[in-house]
């Protein structure tokens, strides 16, 4: 029953991360990019490290707790500095002076 | 002939909050409590040597950068202030969901040109501390469609969009929750 | 049966690895490599951690992905960092 759940949540996180890389294929410019690149990896990540840590803590011992703990910080962790690191990129763009792609440019 | 000018040149101005001797054993506990749990996570051994490895270098760590992690101008209300950025992190997850089925249409709809509309726009804060705005901005780069470009010192926002309808809600409900966390 | 499941999850990934590859390989600037990096990045944390599943030492192998989720934020701000000072970011190619 557990197994089933968190096969289901790898396979939703592996759904996230298949449209993140899709949408950094396709969409026009730089500052568009970064929308599928800084959402649906951090999504993706969630949904996998829950589904892993779940599988690991279903067998319940001290040990198995302590390293689902560690994927929980790691995904915490994640949600602090993936907001950080994609607010860097835009804003070394905006300084390089890079023009957003707009619909009347069509550039 | 009076001493009392000179005396009062030299003591620091404490009339604001707690004193400053309390104020650092407060952050000092608090990271101190925090690097000690991360320790024994992190390290999985609970006899006696490592816990008392931990014990040191996690004083050592909160003596020197305590007040890095807590900036403590209220001490009170720190622990509050915490449990209900807890309460609004449940709700922030459901809307990063909504948000990332969103852009998961977007990416998938086969006239993707058409469907997006890229803008910056720019709006007003009312948020006054660092992190209520880090929350918020950070809270933004996550939600539908919008990443904060940039972040003045008078609270002006500069978000870029990517169409129109993702842009119109902004300053809204996510900011009232978070000026509700922290009190401003 | 779930060893199998993980496997070709893992399989899976390296393929949408690929994906982003393209982007940091074919990207008209220099940040849009930098985006597609940390893409990959990203996905590795989630890949060691299957890895560690298939080879039956999850303690350890979270640790190491650990240190890369941090090696990987830290890469992406010192890259951002040194290249927004440079000038001619954007003339690279059409």
């Amino acid at each position: 029953m557990i197994n089933w759940l968190s096969a289901i949540l790898v396979i939703g996180g592996l759904i996230f991360f298949f449209g993140g890389s899709i949408g950094i294929i396709r969409f026009p410019d730089f500052y568009s990019r970064l929308h599928p690149a800084g959402k649906l990896d951090t999504a993706g990540q969630l949904f996998t490290m829950s589904g892993i840590a779940l599988y690991i803590a279903q067998d319940a011992s001290l040990h198995t707790f302590l390293t689902a703990a560690k994927i929980v910080l790691i995904v915490i962790f994640i949600y602090i500095t993936s907001p950080t690191a994609t607010h860097a990129i835009i804003d070394a763009g905006v300084r390089a002076g890079l023009k957003p792609w707009t619909k009347e440019g069509q550039s | 002939m009076d001493p009392s000018p000179k005396r009062d040149n030299g003591s620091p101005d404490t009339s604001v909050g707690a004193p400053p001797s309390a104020r650092r054993n407060t952050t000092f506990f608090l990271s101190f409590i925090i690097c000690f749990i991360l320790w024994l996570i992190f390290s999985g051994r609970f006899d006696a040597f490592h816990i008392t490895l931990g014990l040191i270098s996690s004083a050592i760590v909160s003596f020197l950068s305590g007040d890095l992690l807590f900036t403590a101008s209220r001490p009170k209300g720190i622990l509050r202030m915490w449990v209900r950025l807890a309460w609004y992190i449940p709700w922030l997850l459901y809307q990063v969901f909504l948000a990332n089925l969103q852009v998961m249409y977007l990416t998938f709809h086969p006239r993707l040109i058409d469907k997006i509309d890229p803008q910056i726009i720019e709006f007003e804060s009312r948020l006054k501390g660092d992190y209520s705005r880090t929350t918020f901005a950070n809270s933004i780069t996550l939600t539908p469609g919008t990443i904060t470009v940039n972040v003045t010192v008078l609270g002006r926002f500069s978000v870029h969009c990517i169409n129109t309808k993702a842009g119109e809600p902004l300053p809204g409900e996510m900011e009232k929750r978070i000026a509700e966390v922290f009190r401003e | 049966m779930m060893d199998t499941f993980f496997l070709y999850s893992g399989i899976f990934l390296g393929i949408i690895m690929f994906l982003s590859l393209y982007r940091a390989v074919f990207g008209p600037t220099v940040l849009d490599r930098l985006i597609g990096v940390n893409a990959i990045g990203s996905k590795t944390t989630v890949m060691l951690i299957l890895v560690g599943l298939l080879y039956n030492r999850v303690d350890m192998f979270v640790d190491i992905a650990l240190a890369y989720a941090l090696l990987n934020f830290i890469a992406v701000l010192a890259a951002s960092r040194y290249f927004q000072k440079k000038k001619g970011l954007y003339e690279e190619a059409p």
